[in-house]
């Protein structure tokens, strides 16, 4: 067990050290931030000084190493627009993200497990059929369509809730579902289809069979088999608390982590964008890494042989 | 066929029901909508009325039925008919150059990581880990942003969705392909790994690779029509589906219709794609039930 722990736990650092030099590697690459900054008709000397200030004179490897060292140290570089440090310019989003979702995430999880599982257990039934065609609807929808289509209707049509901006909790009705319906879906589509996976199966046969309660039969019997793969994809939705709102905080002008990707990242604000891509790929990594350890705690097979 | 894993089927399946034959009606509905989306791609300069740069300042803003501009015409009065169906083939292309990428790619390491294993096969492993923690919206974003978006690379980094579905499906089949006895008879008698993987292996695996590839295909078209929505993907004056989402939605008030016609063409080609990859899976597929 200690062996699989810290074998799983050096691969998430790698994995983080190998988003750390794409970003890297795919920013400094792309041309001369302090071209963008400046603009076109600034003097050399300026530039070479602005290059000078933020070490973009040096030879990419040295660069490479004092950003390293640098981040081990906590030091997530500064803004190269305003001069704050990146970190905080970060962090300061996060809880904007996060309240949009986290009840998103509730959504997902109240509506689409329970409705998968109930259409499991009532297969072919009209019911059934009904959830497996708004599943589909839900996820081949695309986020931004779905935001749009919900501001038509409730904001112009029915003038009911704002149509985008940040203040009370009204604003945030919109997005929040915007978020969920696609991963209410994908949540149903897979209890379904896992819960079916395994009613199939001879023990829950041979448990009815006995004189099990049908009531414990699906919850002592058949759930805690099906939720391997429901882990995997709620381990996915945790993961993506942060990045999961990129498209929505674009069509509602909300003030998250996602419009702030979006902005630095035509500002080639550098410092900024890899603060992003780091904080998002370390809250995916971890997130990854406890469902790989929900795994070994839900299904003792998985705790012998590295999970690949 | 014949490339079922002991493991991975159920192996007390106790009734099988004799399957229907007709074709359901959702999905003969989706193979329609396909079959015009294909048509209209590849006649798209024969059935456009108009060009589709080609404006008509007096008609801006014309709603839905005006003559001569069926669905109406956008802000700059160019006719949203003749747009949508250029959408349509820029959208259609991407996608299928993304997923052809994609698949070759994926298969191919799926592959190597089966004939060497080791090294090479925590290396394909270490590359999923990697695409796993960075979403891939994120990482195109980071990439067009800063390099710019031109056509070829926009079609080289949608190739890379998916890849590691492909890579993980190819490598567990080659494993148990080999361990069936046809693969080794072939070594045996003295064949290259290269003619065992690409003339044996291969098309035992195919039926599973093209059901997944089904399921990758919407998938990449709506990261396509994220990116452009976002602005960061097709360039005007060119336009795709999520392209003229993108821009119709500054006239969500005024104009509707610009954004709908696009939106309801991604909604209808990815849910056809959908039922007809799920019916394809339940018919191809031996590994799932």
């Amino acid at each position: 067990m200690i062996r699989f722990i810290s074998l799983r736990l050096f691969r998430a650092a790698l994995t983080v050290l190998a988003v750390m030099t794409f970003a890297f590697v795919v920013l400094r690459m792309s041309g001369d931030p302090a071209q963008v900054l400046l603009g076109p008709d600034v003097p050399q000397n300026v530039i070479d000084d602005f290059r000078a200030d933020w070490g973009l004179d040096k030879p990419l490897w040295r660069q490479y190493l004092a950003y390293l060292g640098a981040i081990l140290t906590g030091d997530f570089g500064l803004s190269m627009r305003g001069g704050a440090p990146a970190l905080d310019l970060v962090l300061e989003r996060v809880p904007a993200t996060l309240i949009l979702t986290i009840p998103a995430l509730f959504l997902k999880l109240s509506i689409g497990i329970p409705a998968g599982i109930y259409a499991a257990l009532h297969r072919d039934s009209t019911i059934d059929r009904g959830v497996i065609v708004l599943a589909i609807l839900g996820f081949t929808v695309p986020s931004f369509v779905m935001g749009l289509v919900l501001v038509l209707i409730f904001s112009i049509q029915l003038g009911l809730l704002p149509s985008g901006g940040f203040g009370t909790w009204l604003h945030a009705i919109l997005p929040a579902l915007t978020i969920s319906v696609g991963g209410i879906g994908l949540l149903a589509r897979f209890s379904r289809s896992a819960m079916i996976e395994v009613m199939g199966q001879p023990f829950i046969r041979t448990a009815s069979a006995k004189g099990v309660k049908w009531r414990d039969v699906v919850w002592g019997h058949a759930l805690p088999n099906a939720a391997v793969p429901i882990v995997t994809i709620v381990g996915f939705m945790v993961g993506s608390l942060i990045a999961g709102a990129v498209v929505v905080e674009t069509i509602f002008s909300w003030p998250g982590i996602g419009r702030l990707l979006i902005v630095s990242v035509s500002n080639r604000d550098l410092a900024v964008v890899q603060c992003i891509l780091l904080l998002i790929a370390a809250v995916m990594v971890c997130s990854n890494l406890i469902v790989d350890l929900l795994y070994g705690w839900l299904d003792p097979r998985l705790r012998a042989q590295p999970a690949h | 066929m014949s490339l079922v894993t002991p493991t991975e089927t159920a192996p007390h399946r106790v009734v099988t029901l004799p399957r229907k034959r007709r074709i359901p009606l959702a999905v003969a509905a989706g193979l329609g909508w396909l079959a015009l989306m294909v048509i209209c791609a590849v006649f798209a300069d024969l059935i456009r009325p108009y060009d589709i740069t080609q404006m008509d300042l007096s008609a801006r803003l014309s709603p839905p039925g005006t003559p001569g501009h069926w669905l109406g015409t956008d802000e700059l009065g160019r006719d949203v008919l003749s747009r949508l169906f250029q959408s349509v083939r820029v959208s259609l292309v991407i996608a299928f150059g993304a997923t052809i990428i994609s698949a070759v790619f994926g298969t191919t390491l799926g592959f190597l990581a089966a004939q060497f294993r080791g090294i090479i096969e925590h290396l394909v492993v270490m590359l999923a880990d990697f695409q796993a923690a960075l979403p891939f919206l994120i990482m195109s974003l980071a990439v067009l942003a800063f390099f710019g978006s031109s056509m070829i690379l926009l079609v080289g980094l949608m190739g890379f969705y998916g890849w590691e579905r492909y890579a993980r499906i190819a490598r567990g089949l080659a494993i148990s392909a080999g361990a069936q006895g046809y693969a080794a008879a072939v070594v045996q008698l003295g064949a290259t790994p290269r003619r065992v993987y690409l003339n044996h292996i291969l098309p035992n695996v195919a039926s599973t690779l093209i059901v997944s590839m089904t399921l990758t295909f919407p998938e990449i078209i709506l990261m396509e029509s994220g990116l452009s929505f976002l602005g960061l993907g097709v360039q005007p004056p060119d336009t795709s589906l999520g392209n003229m989402v993108g821009f119709g939605r500054e006239y969500l008030t005024t104009a509707p219709w610009i954004m709908l016609g696009p939106a309801v063409v991604i909604m209808f080609t990815t849910l056809s794609i959908s039922l007809v990859g799920d019916w394809l899976r339940d018919k191809l597929d031996p590994t799932i039930r």
